[in-house]
């Protein structure tokens, strides 16, 4: 193929490129540069380098190594055990419900995915609130109420991005069921294996590459929840509620550290591309 | 066994209402507030019903101005991802070369990235060239972190627009760009549906990015500016924020809605997961 056959071919490529350069890897390229330099908000004429300063810092800031385990709490409680299980539970139950009830949970599930995040965020918010309807459930069944957002709140918002984020798990497995010969359960059936056995034997053997998947995309959307949780709490009280996206969000702007602020940026950025990298090789076959 | 599936049906749709009615306490709370007129943050019957809420809202400062701000942003955002998407998925998808895999690898690649961690920086570098609390420069930040999904999703659709037809196209003297726009779009439309409806969607519910990159209140699109329902107004009127709540939702869901029943509900997942 000549050269010039080849550069028109090619160019198509050019506008998506450039802009994906200029407003995507550029920004990553420069997150990498001033998370060694301590730039700030405001008065500072230039930044200077600092070497890993930065992340020294962080490993020795309490407020740091608070945000990570926040984090790993919210990820591991929504996204790993909540949004998974719950989604796998609700395609499972899908595949035997009658036709009604099943079109109906499925919209009710995916209208609060397709709700806009701030949104949801307030739903979530009135919910959990002293004065909310989770409240008025527990007083009418004689249970112990609880200020949720004030004394558990991580797990408020964990439970938000359950109720949030679940749709994306069900549709996943509900593919992934779907793909499954019927003739292969029915055998089971027929040789007595009951449903939990079905369960655990059959089915989960034969969509382990969608729950692999499915639990790279969670756990990814997850690490990147900000405005959900900025609506329910700001991240408090306190630090109680506050993962590491709000914890960068407050050094870089209420702290005005942006050095910092990106030092932390940076190793979220890591710990996305780890699991992009992971993801990448599950699907690695088919691309 | 008839009698145990009647019985396994009967469990199953008992159990998924009732995760049903947990799902939909907090949508309902939204919907019922909205024409209540003394809202709390409880769910509940109204004890009578009112259009004050929507009335008190439907002002140029509370909703049409951060809807309008809404529509310009993302629908700006939204073509300009599109047309560079169908642009770039064109030679990825039509001509084979050897740098095809690794970008497609690159691009998924970003695809699943944090942007989330990335906005500090953006913001920093915003200042610096002079493109924060600009429409223009949201926009295409916008744009550029729509556009790995969206190129990975377009080229598999337009994998599956067959190659002889643009063949006729192409001995009759028809460009790579005549034939793009004039045989394979047109074929692959539900695909591109798809593309934009998402685009779009996932850009009118997003908060964080305008949240960080525009600054004047009146620029502000209604994920951002809903918040102004807290904040300095003192007591919160929870029935007008839940009224407002529906405005802005409505349009997303019934976009959503409009494309899944075409294409039978498993919406843009099928090019995310299977790869």
């Amino acid at each position: 193929m000549n050269l010039r056959r080849r550069f028109t071919r090619t160019l198509p490529l050019a506008p998506a490129v450039v802009l994906i350069l200029l407003f995507l890897a550029g920004p990553i390229a420069y997150c990498v540069y001033i998370a060694f330099t301590d730039l700030q908000l405001t008065g500072q004429a230039h930044a200077s380098f600092v070497g890993f300063a930065n992340f020294r810092h962080a490993f020795e800031d309490d407020a740091f190594l608070n945000a990570v385990w926040l984090t790993l709490v919210f990820t591991v409680l929504s996204s790993l055990v909540g949004q998974n299980t719950l989604g796998l539970a609700l395609a499972a139950l899908m595949k035997r419900a009658s036709k009604p009830v099943r079109t109906l949970t499925g919209g009710i599930v995916v209208t609060a995915w397709v709700l806009p995040e701030v949104v949801a965020g307030f739903l979530l918010y009135a919910f959990f609130r002293r004065e909310g309807t989770l409240n008025a459930i527990l007083g009418l069944l004689h249970l112990p109420r609880e200020n949720w957002l004030f004394t558990l709140p991580v797990l408020a918002v964990s439970f938000a991005n359950v109720w949030r984020g679940t749709a994306f798990s069900m549709l996943v497995y509900s593919a992934a069921l779907d793909e499954i010969p019927s003739e292969i359960s029915e055998a089971a059936e027929v040789d007595g294996a009951g449903g939990w056995r079905r369960m655990w034997h059959i089915t989960l053997p034969m969509i382990r590459r969608s729950i692999g998947t499915n639990l790279m995309l969670n756990t990814l959307q997850t690490l990147s929840v900000f405005g959900l949780i900025w609506v329910m709490t700001r991240g408090g009280p306190g630090n109680k509620s506050q993962t590491l996206p709000l914890f960068m969000y407050e050094q870089a702007f209420q702290n005005s550290m942006i050095g910092y602020g990106t030092a932390v940026a940076l190793l979220l950025l890591l710990v996305g591309s780890l699991f992009s990298v992971v993801y990448l090789r599950l699907l690695r076959t088919e691309v | 066994m008839a009698r145990s599936r009647a019985s396994g049906r009967f469990a199953a749709d008992v159990s998924l209402l009732l995760l049903a009615v947990a799902f939909a306490l907090p949508l309902a709370w939204v919907v019922l507030s909205s024409v209540d007129p003394h809202a709390g943050l409880r769910v509940r019957v109204p004890d009578g019903l009112t259009l004050d809420n929507f009335d008190a809202i439907l002002t140029p400062d509370i909703t049409y101005t951060p809807l309008l701000n809404s529509l310009i942003l993302c629908g700006g955002a939204t073509a300009l991802t599109v047309v560079c998407a169908a642009l770039a998925a064109y030679p990825l998808s039509r001509f084979r070369s050897r740098l095809n895999r690794p970008f497609l690898l690159t691009i998924l690649f970003a695809t699943s990235l944090p942007i989330t961690a990335i906005m500090v920086p953006v913001y920093a570098l915003f200042v610096r060239v002079n493109l924060i609390d600009a429409l223009q420069g949201t926009i295409l930040f916008f744009a550029a972190s729509q556009l790995p999904f969206a190129i990975w999703l377009m080229k598999n659709f337009m994998d599956g627009v067959p190659k002889e037809l643009e063949e006729a196209a192409w001995t009759d003297g028809a460009s790579s760009l005549q034939s793009l726009v004039r045989i394979v779009l047109p074929l692959m439309g539900p695909g591109l549906a798809v593309v934009t409806v998402f685009s779009f969607v996932m850009m009118w519910g997003n908060f964080f990015v305008p949240f960080m990159l525009l600054l004047t209140p009146d620029q502000m699109p209604a994920s951002v500016s809903i918040n102004d329902f807290f904040g300095n107004r003192g007591t919160v009127a929870y029935g007008q924020l839940a009224a407002f709540s529906v405005i802005y939702s409505t349009p997303v869901i019934l976009l959503y809605v409009l494309v899944a029943r075409r294409l039978g509900g498993g919406f843009a997942l099928g090019g995310a997961v299977k790869g």
